[in-house]
């Protein structure tokens, strides 16, 4: 006789969340073994990983394409710096409040440009962003247009000692690139999630089986905008230094983060990480040619989007059945003798 | 008072320049449901392309629209057939994707060959000429260019329902298959719209280019205006657009007037206004 | 008896992972007007898709005045000479009556099917013809969809579902205009729910059931019961 077992984890999947957590374990001990430069790198990877996870729980799952996620990135980062300057909070609390605050400010923005349908969306997306931008560089306390920079009264609040304040920044990214990663996978996991992945494959048909479409999508929207400006707080904290145009800049917030998840792989939980790490891979070597990176960059999204849509994790994924974060049901078929 | 007005007047005829950004724009997205996230920067090619040609001959820009349009439509139907073709249907991805792509890349291109100076468009003693009525001063070259804006788009509005052209463009539109059924090759057609869409924004480019400087990282923020002007005026309605554009570019010109920081602000939230109030724009098209 | 305009030769259609017809062969000779005929989902429309190239098959598999056209896109198809009347009409609607009309011509092929043609044989049409294709009636609408198809003078016109959703006053009229269109030597297929209408008007008749051929053989020799066994699939 046969009986059939419905699992979601794999033999690979659960090898593969043994890796992680030794990694995890690895990684945390960086700041003991990890030159500076290289702690920096690290923390700055796990920030765009962050990004990138993000980014793709709306373009990827929700179906929400925005490229206009740097208008949250700047404000957490701006919020980051008023929130300390005049508030007096700590950095850490100024982040975290950032993170509130920027859900709030949210929800009418997306009562707006929800409004818009598909492409138009992503446009709508870049004009708030842009608005955010501009109205910042109004803003003549936090230095308008050319910036301001992060008192040192308040960075050296932080922690006491350069290496003691760096390891501190390096273990927020990676705490942040963890605790963004494993809200989206148990979000996916969850019935919410669910209802995402329904509304991806057919939104009619998610429409029909009850679920309230504008309020899934809403609440996708909100929570990732409140840890995009978390992430934007921590990269500005990394930085020290703030204006408009790097604060809301479309290239670093927005272009990089949708090329890690192109070429990852979009709408995989595996794509962000694959392609964060051969997106820095790739800039690591080949920054030196600027433009020209740049221009390739752009051309290897471009011939993956239409190549290989599901990115380089998709192919693999297809080529060994692998998945490492089990988020699909599989029917295993076991034939028992008698 | 006549400060309030003259700003009024500059806006309505800056609405024209924004108009021609969203002309190609709409007539994309009419004829194929594309919206090309590079159109920006396609209007900046079409302007460097101007820079170059000019220099080059030693013509004026507005002699130098004879190379640049054919060029532009010619880019445009290569670039539809080559790679936009392949990206359409049902999932709207891969379009979206894709021309964020092309928009990096021919940003970057154009920061390799031509560097990240300002240039301009010397259009000679034309950019300084202007015409006073009633304590009004009004510059002639804006004045060209709003009748430029009005040019085009009654062109485009004559070959969509005038011309067999336009009769495909509306055929496709409206049914894919059974537009193929009646012998149209809806690849060619879509490489056609393209054709015309860059050839609007070939003339889009060079006026740019001529009123103000320009460099290769301000494609995004041209693509914007556009946008706005197409959603402010309403989807699928040309003169719409035309309205809409005005509306942009009245509400920056008052608002710099107001304050100078305000300029592209004051258009920004304009558009969101209307988002607020008349989502589907304020000239909707009328269905038969 | 001269070769055949249109020969199918182990047609096999699929959509996606599901396959619709199965290894039809047929051969339609000039001047013959075929019934399709079969219930629904036996593959009919599948059919009709298959020979006017909105589906891809193997290029031989369907040949037409001797070229392999099975591979060639809709658009190709049509400049070879076929046209068809979709099912349910299918007018443009952004386009007017005259505009569905000319649109109809754009392959431009040489013969007797002009606007003044389709407004002599439609007379109704001449009257609304600057009005958009959606104001008309149902009727007036697959009328337009006729003169559409035949704008591009083709060899060989396919009409798919032709009085499906049609009042019977209408689908009488339109019936009596058929012999008008392939009168004069057109070669026709109709696809038909209607098995009297179809066989009525048709020299021959093929009925499908489930994508394979069930029964054919000239309208004479054929029995009802023979049809109904065929249509249905129960044993005689």
């Amino acid at each position: 006789m046969s009986t059939a077992t419905v699992t979601r984890a794999t033999r690979a999947s659960r090898i593969a969340m043994i890796i992680a957590a030794l990694a995890l374990i690895v990684l945390a001990l960086a700041p003991w073994w990890a030159g500076r430069a290289d702690l920096r790198l690290m923390g700055e990877i796990f920030l765009y990983l962050s990004l990138a996870c993000l980014w793709n729980l709306m373009a990827g799952y929700a179906g929400l394409v925005s490229v206009g996620q740097q208008a949250f990135v700047g404000f957490g980062g701006y919020m980051l710096f008023a929130l300390t300057i005049f508030g007096g909070l700590h950095p850490i609390a100024a982040i975290l409040l950032a993170g509130v605050l920027a859900a709030a400010l949210s929800v009418p923005v997306a009562a707006l440009i929800f409004r818009l349908k598909g492409a138009y969306f992503a446009i709508g997306t870049w004009v708030v962003a842009e608005v955010f931008r501009l109205t910042f560089a109004q803003i003549s306390a936090l230095g308008g247009g050319s910036g301001t920079s992060l008192p040192v009264g308040i960075v050296k609040s932080l922690a006491d000692g350069r290496s003691a304040r760096e390891a501190l920044s390096y273990w927020l990214a990676l705490g942040a690139a963890v605790t963004v990663m494993a809200c989206v996978y148990l979000f996916l996991r969850s019935r919410r999630g669910l209802a995402l992945t329904a509304i991806r494959d057919s939104e009619t048909a998610a429409a029909g089986l009850g679920i309230d479409i504008w309020r899934t999508k809403l609440e996708v929207y909100v929570v990732t905008s409140a840890f995009t400006a978390v992430i934007g707080g921590l990269l500005f904290l990394q930085k020290l230094r703030i204006s408009p145009d790097a604060a809301f800049s479309v290239n670093d917030w927005t272009a990089f983060v949708i090329f890690i998840v192109v070429i990852g792989g979009i709408g995989t939980l595996e794509g962000p990480i694959i392609g964060t790490l051969l997106f820095f891979l790739l800039r690591e070597t080949l920054a030196d040619f600027g433009t020209i990176y740049l221009m390739v960059l752009g051309a290897v999204a471009i011939v993956i989007m239409l190549k290989a849509p599901k990115g380089v994790w998709g192919l693999v994924r297809d080529r060994y059945d692998l998945e490492l974060f089990p988020l699909s049901y599989r029917v295993n078929t076991q034939n028992k003798g008698n | 008072m006549i400060e309030w007005v003259n700003a009024v007047v500059q806006g309505v005829l800056l609405g024209g320049l924004y108009a021609l950004f969203a002309a190609g724009l709409s007539l994309i997205f009419g004829v194929m449901r594309l919206v090309n996230i590079a159109h920006g920067d396609l209007i900046i090619l079409a302007a460097y392309l101007g820079l170059s040609t000019t220099v080059m001959l030693g013509i004026h820009p507005f002699v130098a629209l004879l190379i640049v349009m054919p060029a532009m439509a010619g880019i445009g139907y290569i670039l539809q057939r080559g790679l936009l073709n392949q990206t359409l249907g049902p999932d709207i991805l891969p379009p979206l994707l894709v021309t964020f792509g092309l928009s990096v890349i021919l940003q970057n291109a154009l920061l390799e060959g031509y560097t990240a100076d300002p240039q301009k468009l010397n259009a000679g003693a034309i950019e300084t000429a202007s015409l006073s009525a009633g304590g009004l001063t009004i510059g002639v070259l804006p004045l060209l260019t709003f009748a430029m804006a009005i040019a085009v788009i009654a062109t485009l509005q004559w070959v969509f329902y005038a011309t067999a052209l336009g009769r495909g463009f509306r055929a496709v539109s409206d049914n894919q298959d059974i537009a193929q059924l009646m012998g149209l090759n809806k690849a060619h057609v879509f490489g056609l719209a393209m054709a015309l869409a860059l050839a609007v924004t070939a003339i889009a480019g060079i006026l740019l280019g001529v009123r103000t400087s320009f460099d290769p990282a301000i494609g995004g923020g041209r693509l914007i205006f556009g946008f706005e002007a197409v959603i402010i005026g309403g989807l699928g309605n040309i003169w719409g657009t035309l309205a809409g554009g005005v509306i942009l570019g009245v509400a920056q010109t008052v608002g710099a007037k107001i304050d100078p920081g305000w300029q592209v602000l004051a258009g920004h939230v304009a558009f969101l206004i209307v988002l607020a109030v008349r989502p589907n724009g304020l000239f909707p098209r009328v269905e038969h | 008896m001269s070769d055949p305009v249109l020969t199918l030769s182990g047609l096999d259609a699929h959509y996606g992972d599901f396959q619709a017809l199965y290894g039809i062969d047929m051969d339609v000779h000039a001047g013959e007007v075929i019934a399709i005929i079969g219930a629904n989902g036996a593959g009919k429309t599948t059919l009709m898709r298959s020979i006017s190239g909105l589906l891809g098959n193997g290029a031989a598999q369907v040949r037409f005045k001797g070229q392999p056209i099975g591979a060639l896109r809709a658009d190709q198809v049509a400049y070879a000479g076929i046209a068809l009347v979709p099912e349910g009409r299918q007018l443009f609607p952004s386009l007017s009556v005259e505009e569905n009309l000319k649109l109809g011509g754009t392959v431009g092929r040489a013969g007797p099917w002009g606007l003044d043609a389709v407004y002599d044989l439609f007379p109704v049409l001449a009257e609304r013809r600057a009005q958009p294709s959606t104001s008309l009636s149902g009727g007036q609408q697959q009328m337009v969809a006729i003169g559409r198809a035949l704008m591009s003078n083709p060899d060989l016109i396919l009409f798919d579902e032709i009085s499906l959703g049609l009042a019977p006053v209408i689908i009488k009229s339109i019936y009596d205009a058929l012999p008008g269109i392939v009168g004069d030597g057109m070669t026709a297929m109709i696809v038909e729910q209607d098995i009297t209408k179809a066989l009525a008007v048709s020299s021959r008749v093929y009925c499908l059931q489930e994508g394979r051929v069930s029964l054919t053989g000239r309208v004479e020799d054929i029995t009802r019961d023979q049809i109904t066994a065929a249509y249905f699939g129960v044993a005689p």
